[in-house]
């Protein structure tokens, strides 16, 4: 007994620095805390410093003439339009099979999940392409799209009314679809496709439905119970699957890119305007304050999503 | 599995205790009690379909009208074996690089505290939330010949902009937060009792982590790995402007694709991007196995969400 309890303090005097095997000593957390430091200044902040620093290098004036320009007025409102179409649509799809998905227990239900996030493992250049092949000249709808003889949709815009398409009989060109707004917003959606829904699906399971058999039992329809109960207890998440999905459509470039057709002044996103300006001789700075906007917009994105999860938790993880 | 008849989902709550008297549940009803099912089934598989699923088989339909050795000169040339090389090879490099970093960045992210640790922590998000060609003008500028980074580097003869190097650095920078956002739950939800058992029963602090921590977070760090892997593999705004593009030396699998669409030339451009599909899904594959490991291993309860 004796033997024993001995080795018992000889064991507790060897790690006596008992606290040691506990916790780095103080010289190695310096060392640690300043090793991923310098990698995020070098990282993450210099590339975010670089941006403002070269857009203001030509001076005040510069930026503001470059941001007033035409051309990136015409890029700032497509893509705000991009964004006012795919978002919406992204949103109602999330909300609806996160209620299909967290709700219900059925076949099959693990792989729809997947499908859903599959736009995520896709490359956005492959994502253009493969509206290309539907749309596109030698695509699925190719032949109808460019045969005189039938209607092609052509993009009009919201000046005049809720609905953007007219449908024109007679010669039409290639810029029907591809090339177009109607395949920059298809694009935009794929990409865009699974940030609400993913967003969704975990905090509406960490929550349950008791919530909902209770409001049904006290008599609540269906619909009821999704804007009295569902929604107020998703809206955070919600919320911070909006923002992450808007961020993406505002700023997506590899499958716009392919389906853009690059007209400038028609059908050239923020960040397609940004290649032009940073290709073209002369308005190197005038990339940089445009590019300038979107790392505004990238800012706050991360300022929301920052100020969400201090109020209530990173969504769905604390609540389980 | 009763699937079709199963309607209650489990909740993650602790389960009520029974109240005296003798309580049992109420059994579970055989029918689904929330309206909707059949409505939101509809609407997501339909929407799906039409966005994701349609568009996508058209790529696998397209390359199934090429004949055989059309096929194989379309994705197994020069062209396409170099970008192979270098799209595989810097992702792969990439993620090694992320998931070292990215475990130094979670690991002091969430032990330690220190002024700012904050700022740092929402600072992780940033290659998410900026656009990529902002970061592949941004990381150019940087690292180019005059920039703040490429200056320092010139004089030992280092060059990154135009570089299979500027490719790593770039896939590195955007695939970042998937190693570090994917192991902060898991060592947040780490029981200091592993680590006070093991210190007590005479462990250095080398030896705990090796023996006691690392198996742990071991699932997460390569899930965290398999995810940076596939997200710098697909990568095209970005490495556009700081790799230079240039055919068999800097230009990765996504860049030709788009070259290959430019020269109007969408049969061969389709032939590779599924190959590239392919490699994609075999990933989300590892990483669905992966999560189902770590879920088995660390139980039920704590990575249930």
């Amino acid at each position: 007994m004796a033997a024993i309890s001995s080795t018992l303090s000889q064991r507790s005097r060897a790690s006596a620095p008992g606290r040691r095997a506990m916790a780095e000593s103080p010289w190695v957390r310096r060392l640690l805390i300043g090793a991923a430091l310098t990698f995020l200044i070098l990282f993450l902040i210099l590339p975010l410093a670089v941006v403002f620093v070269e857009a203001f290098s030509k001076g005040i004036e510069v930026y503001a003439n470059a941001l007033i320009d035409p051309d990136t007025w015409a890029a700032i409102k497509l893509t705000l339009l991009i964004a006012a179409i795919a978002v919406p649509l992204n949103t109602f799809f999330g909300v609806t099979a996160a209620w299909c998905i967290a709700k219900y227990k059925f076949p099959g239900r693990s792989i729809l999940l997947t499908l859903v996030d599959l736009p995520f493992a896709v490359s956005p250049v492959i994502s253009g392409l493969i509206y290309v092949l539907i749309f596109g000249r030698q695509g699925w709808l190719g032949d109808w799209l460019f045969d005189p003889r039938y209607p092609a949709p052509h993009w009009i815009g919201f000046a005049h009314g809720w609905w953007p398409l007219t449908f024109d009989w007679g010669p039409h060109d290639s810029i029907a679809v591809i090339f177009a707004v109607p395949g920059i917003v298809l694009a935009t959606v794929f990409v865009t496709f699974p940030f609400v829904a993913r967003e969704l699906i975990p905090l509406m399971e960490a929550q349950g439905n008791d919530e909902e058999y209770a409001a049904l039992t006290l008599g609540a329809n269906g619909w009821q119970t999704f804007w009295r109960v569902t929604l107020p207890n998703i809206k955070w998440g919600l919320f911070y699957g909006v923002i992450l999905c808007n961020a993406r459509a505002m700023g997506e470039f590899g499958a716009v890119s392919v389906v853009s057709g690059h007209i400038r002044g028609q059908t050239n996103t923020l960040p397609l305007h940004i290649e032009l300006l940073y290709q073209s001789p002369g308005t190197y700075a005038g990339a940089f304050a445009c590019a300038s906007l979107l790392s505004l917009l990238a800012l706050i994105t991360m300022v929301l999503k920052n100020f969400i999860e201090w109020r209530h938790g990173r969504a769905g993880r604390e609540l389980a | 599995m009763s699937d079709t008849t199963v309607v209650i989902l489990p909740s993650p709550l602790p389960a009520r205790p029974a109240p005296p008297g003798g309580f049992r549940a109420a059994p579970i009803p055989t029918r689904r009690i929330l309206p909707g099912f059949g409505l939101t089934l509809g609407y997501t598989v339909f929407y799906l379909g039409l966005i994701v699923l349609l568009p996508l088989s058209a790529a696998f339909i397209k390359t199934a009208h090429l004949t055989g050795a059309q096929f194989v000169a379309a994705v197994w040339n020069p062209f396409a074996i170099a970008s192979y090389q270098l799209s595989f090879g810097a992702s792969f490099a990439a993620a090694a690089a992320d998931t070292v970093f990215g475990l130094l960045v979670a690991w002091v992210l969430v032990r330690y505290d220190f002024p700012g640790r904050r700022l740092f922590d929402a600072m992780v998000d940033l290659p998410f939330a900026l656009p990529t060609a902002v970061a592949g003008i941004a990381l150019t500028a940087l690292y180019n010949d005059h920039g703040w980074l490429g200056k320092l580097l010139a004089p030992m003869g280092i060059a990154v902009a135009y570089t299979p190097l500027g490719v790593f650095v770039a896939l590195t920078f955007i695939s970042l937060p998937f190693v570090v956002r994917t192991l902060q739950p898991v060592l947040e939800q780490l029981e200091p009792e592993l680590e006070e058992a093991a210190a007590i029963l005479g462990a250095t602090r080398r030896q705990v982590f090796r023996r006691v921590l690392f198996p742990v977070i071991l699932p997460a760090l390569l899930t965290g790995f398999a995810l940076s892997f596939a997200r710098a593999l697909g990568e095209y705004g970005s490495v556009v402007f700081i790799s230079g593009n240039r055919p068999l030396a800097t230009q990765i699998t996504p860049e030709l694709i788009y070259e290959e669409i430019g020269e109007h030339r969408i049969p061969q451009a389709t032939a590779i991007a599924v190959v590239m599909l392919a490699a994609s899904f075999v990933i989300l594959l590892a990483v669905n196995l992966l999560q189902r490991w770590a879920r088995s291993r660390t139980g039920e309860g704590s990575a249930q969400n």
